[in-house]
């Protein structure tokens, strides 16, 4: 054992990119993929029971369906538009996938496990997810084709409008934290309050704003105008089949998966355990009361997908522009006032 | 202030909360689909499905050849040809039913005065060549041997109403 545990860290050591490329697959891309496969067939689920209907039970009870929706995928022909520009057809769905991809470099998952525990991980954060939005505009544009245009334009518009009510949401995070590294963000929600302690109390309209830009941020129901399917189709995405379809496929749910995670660990304190930490067992913070969260979170989008009909494309601009942004920029003011007055005192 | 407390009240997602409450008891109620292949929905006694003509207890067939299904076929589906048997008695010596012809109106049933041509309860059949969609007397007797329970059952239920 020890015999094999050296010859393991001299590997490691002789080749360092080789192992950090193993420990990125075995870390976030796999599990991802693996969520997303299962996070679809959920949400088809959830979806149905809420229609009143079964949803998927046929292949593997279900369980099997996203694999075989996968393999169909890949298997399929990439059909090209004539005259679209074949260069940035080919790259849009790179650059859709490639930053969602990228964002889970320092996304803890728990105390330590994390990638790149860099101190300004949330201004990573925020470039990274608002990237994305590229690889939605060159595939619009490219398509050479107007209802992936129309869809292309409608997803830039909508997502520069709410980036600058998250961004105010986050300002008010890292001002109750006093940091921009998200594994201290999570510290400072802990201490012997349990949930009391959460930003989520202080900075209520923050979270929900937060989380809701988040669905404008994806692309989600009820702002997914920019797949909009009865009124442009499918939107920026009419063009794409095959395995182009399926990377715009996982990059958007892979958003999904990681704004669920961005919640609880920005407002509902990360790993923390609800309970206080004078509780013994159940009040230690683990990766399962993570992963609990992110379930929740991530079953509120099914939810909302379920219920609620699309948002006019004039009520989204009137709800980011006149509702989200003076009520965050209002909040954030409230947040240094607590936190002039000793009632937050970040870095505790 | 009307302006006032409706804009509070939207701040407060109230509307949208509601709507999430219907589509989450909605969410854990029992579903509506009937997962077919595996459970059906149980079917009338008048259930009007693949055609089949029927025998007495002793094994005669019922049909006489009075030919007055094929008169009332509104289209036109049922082809009759008659003669006598060697005891005397009149019966078909070809009963053919174009199944694809056939609207599954049921008037052969009702015109039928022995009982002989019935609509059973099968729905599920398919035809893999040309040609077998015309269905002949011995394949129609053959499929009321197999059903006779079923049928008989059927029409003494059905019988009170007739």
């Amino acid at each position: 054992m020890d015999q094999l545990l050296s010859l393991f860290n001299t590997y490691t050591a002789e080749f360092p990119t080789v192992w950090m490329a193993i420990k990125i697959l075995l870390l976030p891309i796999v599990p991802l993929i693996l969520a997303v496969a299962f996070y679809t067939v959920t949400e088809r689920w959830v979806i149905g029971w809420m229609q009143v209907r079964r949803g998927p039970v046929y292949i593997g009870k279900g369980f099997l369906q996203p694999f075989a929706d996968v393999f169909k995928l890949l298997f399929k022909e990439i059909i090209v538009p004539s005259k679209s520009n074949l260069f940035l057809f080919r790259l849009a769905p790179m650059l859709a996938l490639i930053p969602a991809f990228a964002a889970w470099a320092v996304v803890p998952a728990g105390e330590g496990i994390v990638h790149a525990d860099v101190n300004a991980g949330l201004l990573y954060l925020l470039a990274m997810t608002s990237m994305g939005v590229y690889g939605i505009i060159l595939a619009g544009w490219a398509s050479n084709s107007k209802y992936a245009f129309l869809g292309a334009m409608r997803a830039a518009a909508q997502v520069i409008s709410y980036e600058i009510s998250m961004g105010f949401a986050l300002v008010g995070v890292l001002i109750a934290a006093g940091s921009l590294n998200l594994t201290e963000i999570v510290h400072a929600q802990g201490g012997n309050g349990g949930v009391f302690e959460w930003f989520m109390w202080p900075l209520f309209p923050l979270f929900l704003i937060y989380f809701i830009s988040g669905l404008a941020e994806t692309n989600r129901a009820p702002f997914d105008v920019a797949e909009g399917e009865s009124e442009i189709v499918a939107g920026f995405h009419v063009e794409y089949a095959g395995s182009a379809f399926a990377l715009f496929f996982l990059a958007e749910y892979a958003n999904m998966i990681l704004v669920s995670f961005l919640v609880p660990l920005f407002f509902c304190g990360g790993w923390l355990s609800p309970f206080p930490e004078s509780w013994g067992l159940i009040g230690k913070g683990g990766p399962h009361w993570l992963a609990v969260k992110v379930a929740f979170f991530a079953f509120m989008f099914l939810w909302f997908r379920a219920t609620f009909p699309r948002y006019r494309y004039d009520q989204i601009m009137r709800l980011g522009w006149k509702v989200f942004i003076p009520i965050t920029i209002a909040w954030v003011m409230v947040t240094g006032v607590l936190v002039y007055t000793g009632v937050l005192v970040p870095n505790s | 202030m009307n302006a006032v407390i409706r804009y509070f009240k939207s701040l407060l997602l109230l509307e949208l909360l509601k709507g999430m409450a219907l589509t989450g008891k909605y969410l854990v109620a029992p579903k509506y689909t009937v997962r077919y292949p595996e459970e059906a929905i149980p079917k009338s006694n008048r259930f009007r499905g693949l055609h089949a003509l029927r025998r007495y207890p002793n094994g005669e067939e019922r049909c006489i050849a009075c030919k007055l299904c094929e008169a009332v076929c509104p289209a036109l589906a049922i082809t009759i040809d008659s003669e006598q048997r060697a005891d005397g008695s009149r019966r078909t010596t070809r009963y053919d039913i174009d199944l694809f012809k056939c609207i599954f109106c049921g008037f052969c049933e009702e015109s039928c005065p022995v009982d002989s041509i019935v609509e059973t309860h099968v729905h599920e059949y398919h035809f893999e060549q040309r040609g077998e969609n015309i269905v002949s007397k011995q394949q129609l007797l053959a499929i009321g041997d197999r059903y006779e329970a079923e049928i008989a059952a059927a029409r003494r239920q059905d019988a009170a109403y007739r």
